[in-house]
């Protein structure tokens, strides 16, 4: 639908504006307040700064499974946090195996390998089977019918592995290589953040690569622009949708590494909150767009970790950390209603999707 | 007023691409109108831009001397416009009563009181709109066939259903989209006299876009030729079968395709 | 027999499917949780049962493509399939001998293994494992080529069987006190499960009816209008006895899952209006109730003593609140695309949640501890009142909720407006060119359903008497969800129809409550795939004419094939 200044403005416009502009008073108000106060010293803040880039660069790596499988078939794939979550669930098995026979220390570099490739194929296998079992068969359903298919594989996944390994905690081993912090002029610097925000960009590019430049990426373009046309050209589109789950359920794997680096402690549950959290980022990012993705994440991780202290801590709300959650949603919310679609992302009209 | 509708250099960009170029077309109170041409030329966009879908970049459109430029579909359908889609837009899984009744919406007024607490007033409007609505089947030939979901209907009914539905909103004016499409040649007939009666006995102005050269030539009054977005020709019949440009545009793009076939277009 | 009508590449995948998923569902947990509960008593658990189905499942499904009507290559397609299933349990369980897989999979414990060889040496455990797996695999293929009618009297006979063996001891504790019925009861099941004989008996009689009515003419015999009416109204007065009665009759225990189940029809059919009826997915339902139950507990929770009223004076408010959180969130959110619309209401969900949670909130909202010492409702005039505290006295509160709003789904169904909304779900951008404004039609459907989810919070709280932010999680929302769509979107019988077996079941069935979700997951999935308009579909109204004037398909009217 196409809105002109032309047609008339509605009540429910204006309804929308006003919630945006207060947000934004309270917003601009609790930042100026927090920072008149002088309560964090700029070496706090870059501590923040830090955290939210190593969030953003997990976020990153989830948030390509959605937009992926959003630019070639047009859903939400909900069970994306189920495969996200399945890679790490899994891993860490091998990784307290590898911590017990004392290998993990002896050979960290080679561990972390091991175990990011585990959780990458299990993620990635999760991926390719929600496809082929809830996805695939209503192809040409009306667009609610996959969602919903997507949320009950979601619950289903939660609950199977849950089944599996159990309704516990189960708890990472710490590398010892990566204990600690660099200190640089009074500021300090994790290692495992370093290495989590290192490897976020390093394989975020490999990513773009993959979809820029290869065959198959190619291929996987020319699919989310046109399925018709790209299967006259010859290419089979059945196969050019599964290495998209594929890809996206390997990114997701290798965000589950570098999230348990940051936070070691996994379960089946652990999936739900980072998931929507990747999906807000996407689509503030603009869903559908590779770059879009990670810059969305990024601002989404920095936001997530810099927002309560700065935004709120002014207006006197207590534990205002609590609220990063509810921020990350909010944003959310807004992007959908003002600008949804994203940073980067094109207009997308509402009479063709 | 003379004229129903009028569309004064009515422009509609997509992106680069013009889809309609300051098309000016004039419809006469009570008259059967064409538009036709190639598939893209425009057609279907310049519908959209009546009924409201789309918003014109330039020019603007006058219903009975009203200017609706701009206004959201619901609103140019309370003032008038009725329509019909060229690949049949029911709703599917209601039945075909309910869907002239949806049809009706503009004239009832019932809400959520009403809805919930049945009082007299609501009663009897759902009387009459249901009365109305039994006509209107019986109008457009599908008596009997009222209570069946319209995705269970034959084609053919389908595209008459479709047409009662924009009846039942009492339209001045009824934009047709390709009403004979995947038509037989008994049926397509069947539809050219139907459309006939619809304005003899409903006084209703009717324009439509059509591909069927003999269905065009039979029954329109004034035939308007868009190609590229412009307006290529305008005349009678048999004007239009001897204009040059309007055999150029068709032949010239190599066969005869425009003329017979065609009916997959956007 | 010809060997080209055997398909070796069907047999092969079937076979490993069936035995795969039976391996899932044992590592699951689900076949060794069941592994005490018999459907016939001493003859076969439910959790040999979870094992055998699959095996079963994908026999069948590898006959249903076999196009040979030949019965020898039907016994061997049968077989080999099940065969194969039973090869892949065998490798499992191998596997598990050789390598410790409890290390990872918690539930592939001896007692699994024990179970899947049938409790004997693993040598005869695992030959025994074979050939019943092969045995099924026969069965079901000799079962195929059955005539339709011996069929359908069979397999209704086992699901009745399945059931009623599931439910044994559930309707032993109703039955045990009346009287002769409960000596009939004792005959007929055991300790777990139905007795064998009990199991025989009524699979005779349920499948010899079915075989029975199945031969026999479908016509109706029409009763005149008149007595139609007096049949009508004797019903309905006998479903309401059966109701006012029905804790009375069920007992404590049975009514507080009564009251759970009622609940759930309560707020079913109130998402039913938004995702049914206007296609809206809310995934946010959550929330109103939250706002509905939290509105109730701030103003009447003394421990707080903001204002210390009484239910039914905090009751309207509740109901405000609701409504005007439903409007402000539907205003800027329904213009929005529908997967969209999903996941704002989701995140608004987590936000009302996680404020409620938080520290910042907490004078007011109680943070973690919640709120606690809400005021029950009190009814009667006078001298005349009764404080609604049990369960069963609880029971009518709900009862009233549901007839409530039932009927107000009813008329809003068969109404103008419930035509928009349904038009609205069909195709949005032809009823908005039919003149319908769908902003304030969609916020209606969304107004209406958070005023209803906001009753249900209100009757929760009069119910648990405290209320925590946990009790509002996302997992409340997608029951709701799962019970309309299991029952048939947009379908009101539905609504009662899915609630009763998604959340009367598993309360139920105590062992069953753990895998919960995962079953509501794969119904999901299973629903979509399978049966879209759910168990209880909507019907519509006949408008034109009456049912019985309607002419029989197929009358002469000119049809065309067209796209």
């Amino acid at each position: 639908m196409f809105r002109t200044a032309r047609q008339r403005i509605t009540f429910s416009d204006i309804m929308v504006w006003v919630i945006g502009l207060s947000i934004a008073v309270v917003v601009v108000w609790g930042t100026i307040s927090t920072l008149q106060s002088g309560k964090y010293s700029a070496e706090s803040w870059f501590d923040l700064v830090i955290k939210g880039l190593a969030l953003g660069g997990v976020y990153a790596l989830i948030a390509m499974g959605y937009t992926l499988v959003y630019g070639i078939l047009r859903m939400i794939n909900f069970a994306h946090s189920e495969v996200f979550m399945s890679g790490p669930f899994t891993a860490v098995f091998l990784a307290q195996a590898l911590n017990e026979s004392g290998f993990l220390n002896r050979q960290p570099l080679l561990s972390i390998l091991a175990i990011a490739v585990v959780s990458m194929l299990v993620s990635m296998t999760i991926a390719i089977l929600v496809e082929r079992v809830a996805y695939r068969p209503l192809r040409n359903a009306p667009r609610l019918v996959p969602l919903i298919t997507a949320i009950g594989a979601s619950f289903f996944l939660q609950y199977t592995f849950r089944g599996f390994y159990g309704s516990g905690f189960e708890a990472y081993p710490t590398i010892e290589t990566l204990n600690g912090s660099w200190v640089f002029g009074g500021v300090q610097l994790f290692k495992t953040q370093a290495v989590v925000i290192i490897s976020a960009f390093l394989m975020m590019f490999l990513l773009y690569a993959i979809v820029m430049w290869s065959k198959l990426g190619k291929a996987m373009r020319a699919v989310s622009e046109d399925k018709e046309a790209a299967a006259l050209m010859g290419i089979d589109v059945d196969k050019i949708i599964v290495f998209t789950f594929a890809l996206g359920g390997a990114a997701a794997g290798a965000g589950g590494v570098l999230y348990i680096l940051q936070f070691p402690v996994v379960h089946f549950y652990m999936g739900f909150i980072p998931g929507l959290k990747a999906f807000t980022a996407a689509v503030l990012g603009g869903i559908g767009n590779v770059p879009g993705a990670f810059l969305g994440s990024m601002v989404l991780g920095l936001l997530e970790s810099v927002g309560p202290n700065l935004f709120l801590d002014g207006l006197g709300i207590p534990t205002a950390s609590q609220l990063k959650d509810a921020i990350a949603f909010i944003i959310l919310v807004f992007i959908l209603i003002f600008r949804p679609s994203g940073i980067l992302g094109e207009r997308l009209t509402k009479s063709k999707a | 007023m003379e004229n129903v509708l009028v569309s004064n250099k009515v422009t509609k960009r997509f992106g680069g691409l013009e889809a309609l170029g300051r098309v000016e077309i004039e419809v006469r109170k009570g008259a059967i109108q064409s538009i036709i041409g190639p598939n893209g030329a425009g057609k279907t966009t310049f519908f959209n831009c009546v009924t409201g879908f789309y918003t014109p970049e330039e020019g603007e459109i006058l219903l009975n001397g009203r200017n609706i430029t701009g206004l959201s579909p619901d609103r140019v359908t309370r003032l008038g416009v009725a329509r019909t889609y060229q690949n049949i837009r029911l709703f599917k899984n209601m039945t075909a009563v309910e869907n002239i009744l949806v049809g009706m919406h503009p004239h009832l007024k019932s809400w959520l009181f009403g809805a919930i607490f049945r009082d007299p007033r609501t009663m009897r409007e759902e009387q009459t709109a249901l009365a109305e609505a039994r006509r209107m089947l019986e109008f457009v030939g599908l008596k009997g066939r009222g209570d069946m979901l319209a995705t269970n209907l034959p084609y053919g009914e389908q595209r008459r259903l479709e047409i009662a539905r924009a009846l039942a909103s009492r339209p001045h004016l009824l934009l047709l989209d390709e009403p004979t499409a995947g038509m037989n040649p008994s049926e397509t007939q069947e539809m050219v006299h139907f459309i006939r009666r619809l304005r003899d006995e409903l006084g209703i102005t009717i324009l439509i876009i059509e591909h069927q050269m003999r269905v065009v030539m039979s029954i329109s009054e004034k035939i308007t030729v868009l190609d590229f977005g412009q307006k290529i020709s305008e005349g009678t019949p048999a004007e239009i079968q001897k204009d040059e440009r309007v055999i150029e545009a068709y032949l010239g793009r190599g066969a005869a395709s425009g003329l017979g076939e065609a009916r997959a277009q956007g | 027999m010809s060997t080209k009508d055997f398909d070796w590449k069907l047999v092969l995948r079937s076979g490993l499917l069936g035995g795969a998923i039976a391996i899932l569902l044992s590592l699951i947990g689900i076949v060794t949780g069941f592994n005490e509960t018999y459907i016939i008593y001493k003859v076969i658990t439910f959790g040999e049962l979870l094992v055998l189905g699959p095996i079963l499942a994908f026999s069948f499904a590898a006959l249903r493509r076999t196009s040979s009507s030949d019965s020898g290559v039907r016994f061997t397609t049968g077989a080999l399939a099940g065969l194969t299933s039973g090869l892949v349990l065998l490798a499992f369980v191998g596997i598990g001998q050789v390598i410790n897989l409890r290390a990872v999979f918690v539930n592939a414990s001896p007692d699994l293994y024990a179970m899947l060889s049938y409790n004997q040496s693993l040598p005869i455990g695992m030959l025994l494992r074979l050939l019943v797996s092969g045995l099924v695999g026969l069965i079901v293929a000799g079962f195929t080529l059955l005539p339709t009618r011996l069929k359908q009297a069979l397999g209704q006979g086992l699901i009745y069987v399945i059931l009623i063996g599931l439910m044994g001891r559930l309707i032993g504790t109703v039955m045990t006190n009346w009287g002769f019925v409960s000596l009939l009861f004792e005959w007929m099941f055991a300790s777990s499960g139905m007795s064998f004989l009990g199991a025989i008996v009524l699979f005779l009689l349920v499948g010899g009816l079915a075989y029975w009515r199945a031969g026999r003419p479908k016509v109706k015999p029409r009763l005149e209008p008149k007595k139609q009416q007096t049949v009508r109204w004797a019903t309905l007065a006998g479903v309401g006895l059966v109701l006012i009665f029905l804790p009375n009759i069920l007992g404590l225990w049975f009514s507080e899952i009564l009251d759970n189940v009622g609940l759930f029809i309560l707020m079913g059919l109130g998402l039913n209006i938004v995702v049914g009826f206007a296609g809206l997915l809310d995934l946010g339902y959550v929330a109103f109730y939250a706002i509905g139950a939290y509105t109730i507990g701030v103003l009447t929770s003394p421990e707080l003593g903001f204002f210390n009223l009484t239910f039914w004076q905090a009751f309207p408010f509740a109901l405000i609140v609701a409504l005007i959180a439903g409007v402000l969130l539907g205003l800027p959110i329904l213009k929005m695309r529908g997967d969209y619309l999903a996941i704002v209401t989701l995140g608004f969900g987590e936000i009302i949640r996680l404020l409620a949670l938080s520290d910042w909130l907490k004078p007011w909202l109680g943070g973690t501890q919640g709120i606690q010492r809400i005021e029950r409702p009190v009814i009667g005039l006078g001298n005349f009142t009764i404080e609604l505290i049990s369960q069963q006295q609880l029971y009518y509160l709900i009862l009233a909720g549901i007839i409530l709003v039932a009927f107000i789904a009813f008329r809003l169904r068969d109404s103008r407006l419930g035509r928009t909304w349904m038009a609205l779900r069909e195709d949005e951008d032809v009823a908005v060119a039919m003149g319908i404004n769908h902003v304030a039609t969609k916020l209606t459907a969304f107004a209406m359903g958070a005023l209803f989810s906001g009753i249900g919070g209100t009757i929760f709280a009069a119910k648990i008497g405290s209320i925590y932010p946990s009790s509002f999680q996302f997992l409340v929302s997608i029951n709701i969800l799962s019970l309309i769509i299991v029952g048939g979107i947009g379908s009101i019988p539905g609504v009662f129809v899915g609630a009763l077996a998604l959340m009367g079941l598993p309360e139920l069935l105590r062992e069953f409550a753990e895998y919960r979700y995962l079953f509501y997951g794969a119904a999901l999935v299973a629903m979509m795939l399978y049966k879209p308009e759910g168990l209880w579909p909507e019907a519509r109204l006949k408008l034109e004419l009456h049912e019985d004037e309607i002419p029989p398909p197929g009358d002469p009217v000119p049809s065309t094939e067209g796209s």
